[in-house]
């Protein structure tokens, strides 16, 4: 019976911890949108600034995968 | 070190019994599974000397070889280009000034030839002036002979005629007055 | 339905997403001690000889126009060698060898853990966790001996005002100090979704209602997983650049 609630609460949180990639992909959207903006307005520019965009796109998407990890670890490891 | 293992045992006993007392299908994440973390090092330790022995001593200076030469012959061919571009300039120059030498050639060429030409035009049309001359001179000589030797023939047709004449008329003459006779006529 | 039966039996799905990352010995049963020869072990094997294939079979010619092996070895030789040079400048070049070596491994082991049945080295926290510690603790290390103390001027940020620095100089220690975490959680994560996505869309495919909606999404995360794979090895390799640059010129 403890168990059981351990294992529910286990699997809220969980699912709680889903929406941290919401956060992710927000981020990383933000990122690309306004790389895109910004590379429109001087194209010129933006050939040089791909490396930053990708790690700008890793950092945002890091976390999202640090709350997935999270998930997991409540679901499989907890 | 020491407390890492048992730490590690712990946790590793933990997911064993949480994951495998509900349901023998999970494992718990295996990616936390201690156990193994050695073997993976190890390996992955060996790998990583592996390829890093294969790129720094075969792969990355061969590549680097390749690049540079290719850099190289890129640059050797960009230089001959260029040389042969020169050349073809200079030739094309060349060319140009033989072509307008030529040019002069050729019409000093048709010069002399149009000279040359009208000479001989000139020479062949005064020798038919002169021939044509000489042959109407001889032309008129001729019909000169000829009005003369008709001439002459009429005054002896005329002569006869008129010693026929008389002679038919019943009367003699003699032939110095019928001469004389005539050429009175004749002459008036 | 007997499917389903027997998944229900087996907690909810017939495909377990992480028996897939099951580390285990690739001949015979037993213990997992140091030396095993294991399924990563294996396909870590195959990755070494991938990349042997490519970068010394590939380039054996050494032929002035390239063959099509030779010109992916040299893409990939130019792509690093451009990184290493455009980020961490001259000096940094020394260095391409190590850089090139972990991106040539990961991005072989991502590419090889997609093949189906395969199994993949770098979704291992583990795996990840060596090679971010050794360019954690090399960069460290280079950077205190090309610098000595100077080194630490990485965390104080001298363009900020005077009474912002300790607390920036703090964040900054805290950032630097969370890099090899963040740096193999990234790769290890990103392994680890992709390939369990992909393996809970399996699952699905065991109910027959849903089973085309499966094998698309199967087929359309296999897509983004193929440019998953390459984009993580690269941010791996350009984090590594970076962090390079920090110990070559610490300096703001």
């Amino acid at each position: 019976m403890e168990g059981d609630i351990v294992q529910m609460g286990a699997y809220i949180g969980a699912g709680l911890a889903c929406m941290g990639m919401g956060g992710a992909a927000v981020g990383v959207g933000n990122v690309a949108g306004n790389f895109l903006a910004g590379a429109l307005r001087n194209p010129s520019a933006a050939a040089g600034q791909t490396a930053t965009l990708f790690i700008g796109i890793a950092f945002a998407e890091a976390l999202g995968i640090f709350s997935f990890l999270v998930a997991l670890l409540l679901m499989f490891a907890v | 070190m020491a407390t890492e293992t048992t730490n590690s045992d712990g946790l590793a006993d933990v997911m064993g019994v949480q994951s495998h007392a509900p349901a023998d299908a999970a494992p718990g994440m295996p990616q936390l599974d201690f156990t193994t973390f050695g073997n993976q090092i190890f390996w992955l330790v060996v790998a990583l000397v592996a390829i890093y022995f294969i790129l720094s001593r075969v792969a990355l200076p061969r590549i680097g070889a390749v690049l540079a030469e290719r850099q190289g012959t890129i640059t050797n061919d960009i230089a001959a280009a260029e040389d042969l571009k020169v050349k073809a300039t200079e030739a094309e120059a060349a060319y140009d000034k033989a072509l307008i030498e030529a040019r002069a050639e050729a019409q000093r060429i048709i010069a002399a030839a149009k000279a040359d030409i009208q000479a001989d035009l000139a020479k062949a049309i005064a020798d038919a002036d002169v021939e044509i001359s000489a042959k109407t001179a001889e032309s008129e000589k001729a019909i000169n002979e000829i009005r003369a030797s008709a001439m002459e023939n009429v005054e002896v047709v005329a002569k006869d005629t008129a010693e026929a004449i008389v002679a038919a008329l019943g009367s003699s003459a003699d032939a110095k007055t019928i001469s004389a006779a005539v050429d009175a006529r004749m002459k008036g | 339905m007997v499917a389903e039966a027997k998944g229900e039996e087996a907690g909810g799905l017939v495909f377990h997403p992480m028996d897939q990352f099951i580390v285990e010995p690739f001949f015979g049963d037993g213990a997992v001690s140091w030396y095993t020869i294991t399924n990563s072990t294996v396909w870590m094997a195959i990755a070494v000889l991938a990349v042997f294939a490519l970068l010394v079979l590939g380039t054996s010619k050494r032929a002035i126009v390239p063959t099509r092996m030779q010109s992916v070895a040299e893409l990939a030789y130019g792509f690093i060698y451009k990184m290493v040079e455009d980020i961490c400048g001259k000096e940094g070049v020394k260095y391409f060898p190590y850089i090139m070596t972990l991106f040539m491994f990961i991005v072989f082991s991502n590419f090889l853990g997609l093949l189906p049945m395969a199994f993949t080295p770098t979704s291992h926290i583990a795996v990840t966790a060596v090679m971010a510690f050794a360019v954690f603790f090399g960069v460290t290390i280079l950077g205190f001996v090309k610098n000595g103390a100077s080194f630490l001027e990485l965390f104080w940020v001298s363009s900020a005002p005077l009474a912002l620095r300790p607390i920036l100089a703090l964040i900054e220690v805290i950032s630097y100090f969370v890099r090899p975490v963040s740096h193999s959680i990234r790769l290890a994560g990103n392994m680890m979704a992709g390939h369990a996505v992909i393996k809970v869309f399996a699952g699905f495919a065991a109910i027959a209602a849903i089973a085309p909606l499966s094998v698309v999404a199967i087929t359309a995360m296999y897509g983004l997983e193929v440019l998953v794979s390459f984009i993580q090895a690269y941010v791996f390799t350009i984090l590594t650049c970076v962090y390079l640059k920090d110990a070559l010129h610490p300096h703001h």
